[in-house]
């Protein structure tokens, strides 16, 4: 028998992530999900009447809607089991000073508060369902850019904005989780850009679950007014349990005349995590959202932003990549509208699986008779780097105009033995031939991704050997 | 130090089963420029992929020594540190990686030192220079795009780079017009020296008209039928590769 070499890609490096703060929150509700838990919650936020209303309606048709059981099985995940609201013990802070140790250490260890220092123009930090620090810098509030929380938001001069556009775009209709979203939503972030100001510098909001068995429903709501610029940057991890987590958050986004926002998000939840996020954006005439995705973490993923291209001219980018290993089902994709005339979308995604993992590409294109002249196209590429993992492309396109230009071009590949002979020939070795093919196969979409992600990134698909007897 | 760079002696090589080399004996000392000549599907390229050492190309029997070494169990890898090089006939793509940051790669891999970046790029640019190859290239994806001729420099581009002691050129004439022909001929000619060897794999004489061949080998149905100096150019250019088929 020859011996022959295995090769494999490695593990994200979850020890960063995986530590876990044992602060003792300060207040949790019962696992579950009851009339009585909402109201609980709604008190204990000091909520205002209209949304204890918005909760408890939100809960009703959460009961009567189904589980979707068109995507990755959730059986694993049974609200019976799910905390929804934990708060930690602190106010929140515009200091990092003020933040307890444990929690401030957490963040520390992810890199934020050092991002926030050399990097970003603000930042929002929520751990479990509450946000615990916010801040942004002088210059940048000065311009009457708003970044605080959804929870000040509500009882300050922003209470009408946050009203006419919470939840309005994402109805709790639209889904079992966005239902569920609606009655138990804690914490996220509220943006406002006033017309004409442009935001050099990111802002970034982190989210991190540390409680067990517990979900996370932030709530993200950002206007980008008439010819203003945004770069937003939404990162997400948790420490990994043995039992189920859940992340339902939503993110609303409107994006006024000739707008222009970029989200990035950098998802890296522990392998117990069920992520099923829910995104949109409504892009009026001249805007423009570009949307940026990094998915690595969770067991299962259903996340499918949408963009509803509304106004003439209104455009959209997405750039996105998945990495699928051992036990992950990552179901992801892109939903687009075209609404109105001369709209433009392009979409251009890559999955890598591995170790059994598996990726899914949907994508939704859909133009309305009065978008004539718009132009989509969508291209997809995976790479299954062996036997057992799987990756499938699922795209629907829904054209009902003539006067449009569609494309959509999906490649699944595998690294061809031939390419690794050739790059051996040149003296690598298997291990740094692989890695070399995987690194290029990601990297057109590592460089849209914030530095210090693209750099975990390239780590990440950094390779190592094993010897085996096949 | 002897001068025998590489001896094949009565390798046999199977694909899937399939016998494809029967009983292949090839000398090449230091040097020297050896042409193998013969039919399409005759096993040429079969043969270099042997040397190399691809895994699909199975030796059933003989030897294989490099510089008096056994090589028959090294990886491509290995070899290539040893000194061999293969100028493929469809070089692969390879996406997201840039022409000049893979050349360093693979050269710093060859070598196993790191050259200064600075002299690293001196020596691109010279021969990129002797290949009229745009300087864009350098940032350009690995063969991605690239026109045939562009790819068949790029393989002589790395072959320069690399300086191996033999380089096995399989078929990196063919789809060239006369101009790119005559290019990788002078860059092949700037590789050559006392120590360095060639074996040069073609159905075509194009190429060889510029350089100083030493021994030439025919190969029909996967074995050595003929091996003799440059006339047998001349009588392969008039009579083609029947003769030998009916030896």
């Amino acid at each position: 028998m020859k011996e022959k070499k295995k090769t494999y890609v490695d593990d994200v490096k979850r020890s960063i992530y995986d530590e876990t703060c044992n602060l003792e929150p300060d207040f949790t509700v019962n696992a579950g999900l009851t009339a009585d838990i909402v109201e609980q919650i709604s008190k204990e936020k000091n909520d205002p009447d209209w949304m204890l209303l918005h909760r408890l309606a939100s809960l009703e048709l959460y009961n009567k809607l189904n589980v979707p059981n068109w995507g990755p099985s959730l059986d694993g995940l049974s609200m019976e089991n799910i905390v929804t609201y934990v708060r930690p013990n602190t106010k929140m802070s515009d200091s990092w000073e003020e933040v307890p140790d444990g929690i401030k250490n957490t963040f520390e260890r992810l890199g934020i508060p050092q991002a926030e220092r050399t990097s970003l123009a603000g930042v929002g930090a929520q751990y479990d369902s509450e946000v615990v620090y916010h801040n942004v810098r002088e210059e940048v509030a000065a311009l009457g850019v708003i970044y605080t929380d959804i929870e000040s938001a509500l009882h300050g001069p922003y209470s009408e904005m946050i009203k006419q556009h919470f939840m309005k775009l994402i109805t709790p209709r639209d889904h079992k989780f966005a239902a569920l979203h609606g009655a138990v939503w804690s914490g996220g972030s509220f943006v406002y850009v006033p017309p004409g100001v442009k935001v050099d510098i990111p802002l970034q909001s982190y989210f991190r679950l540390n409680a067990a068995g517990a979900g996370q429903f932030e709530h993200t709501l950002i206007i980008v007014d008439k010819g203003a610029d945004l770069h937003f940057i939404e990162g997400c991890s948790a420490p990994k349990y043995n039992v189920a987590s859940l992340h339902a958050g939503v993110v609303e986004l409107f994006v006024e005349e000739d707008a222009k926002l970029r989200y990035s998000t950098i998802e890296n939840w522990s392998k117990n995590m069920y992520n099923l996020n829910t995104k949109r954006a409504h892009v009026k005439r001249g805007g423009h959202i570009e949307w940026v995705s990094g998915s690595f973490g969770s067991h299962v993923s259903c996340l499918y932003p949408m963009s509803i291209l509304a106004g003439e001219k209104a455009s959209a980018e997405f750039t996105g990549i998945t990495f699928a290993g051992e036990g992950q089902s990552l179901d992801t994709g892109v939903k687009i509208v075209h609404s109105a005339p001369n709209t433009y979308s392009n979409i251009s995604s890559k999955s890598i699986s591995k170790n059994g993992g598996a990726s899914t590409f949907r994508s939704s294109v859909r133009v309305l008779p009065k978008a004539t002249g718009c132009k989509s196209s969508v291209s997809c590429e995976s790479l299954m780097l062996d036997d057992i993992s799987r990756s499938d492309t699922i795209p629907v396109i829904d054209v009902q105009t003539d006067q449009v230009d569609i494309g959509h071009e999906a490649k699944i590949g595998r690294i061809s033995d031939q390419a690794i002979f050739y790059l051996m020939s040149r003296g690598l070795r298997e291990a740094d031939a692989r890695a070399l093919i995987v690194n290029g196969f990601a990297n057109p979409i590592a460089k849209e991704l914030p530095l210090e992600y693209a750099v975990e990134m390239n780590h990440l698909i950094s390779l190592e050997m094993e010897g085996t007897i096949g | 130090m002897t001068k025998n760079l590489l001896r094949m002696h009565k390798i046999s090589v199977s694909i899937d089963e399939t016998q494809i080399l029967h009983q292949i004996t090839l000398s090449i000392n230091k040097g020297e420029v050896h042409v193998l000549l013969g039919p399409n599907g005759a096993g040429k390229s079969t043969l270099g992929y042997t040397i190399m050492g691809n895994p699909r190309y199975e030796v059933t029997e003989g030897s294989l020594l490099f510089e008096e070494e056994d090589i028959q169990t090294q990886s491509p890898d290995t070899r290539a540190r040893k000194g061999i090089f293969l100028s493929f006939q469809a070089p692969e793509e390879v996406p997201g990686v840039e022409l000049s940051s893979f050349v360093r790669t693979s050269t710093s891999a060859v070598s196993e030192s790191s050259e200064r970046l600075l002299a690293f790029q001196k020596r691109l640019k010279e021969n990129m220079n002797l290949l009229n190859m745009d300087q864009a290239y350098t940032s350009r994806e690995l063969n991605v795009g690239f026109s045939g001729g562009e790819k068949k420099k790029s393989e002589i581009l790395q072959m320069l780079m690399l300086n191996p002691k033999l380089a096995i050129l399989d078929e990196t004439d063919s789809g060239l017009d006369v101009d790119a022909v005559k290019t990788v001929s002078s860059g092949v000619k700037n590789y050559l020296n006392k120590d360095n060897s060639l074996l040069i794999i073609t159905h075509n004489t194009k190429i060889l008209e510029e350089l100083p061949v030493d021994f030439v080998h025919i190969m029909v149905g996967g074995r050595i039928v003929a091996t003799g100096g440059p006339e047998l150019i001349t009588k392969v250019n008039t009579e083609g590769f029947h003769p030998f088929e009916e030896v």
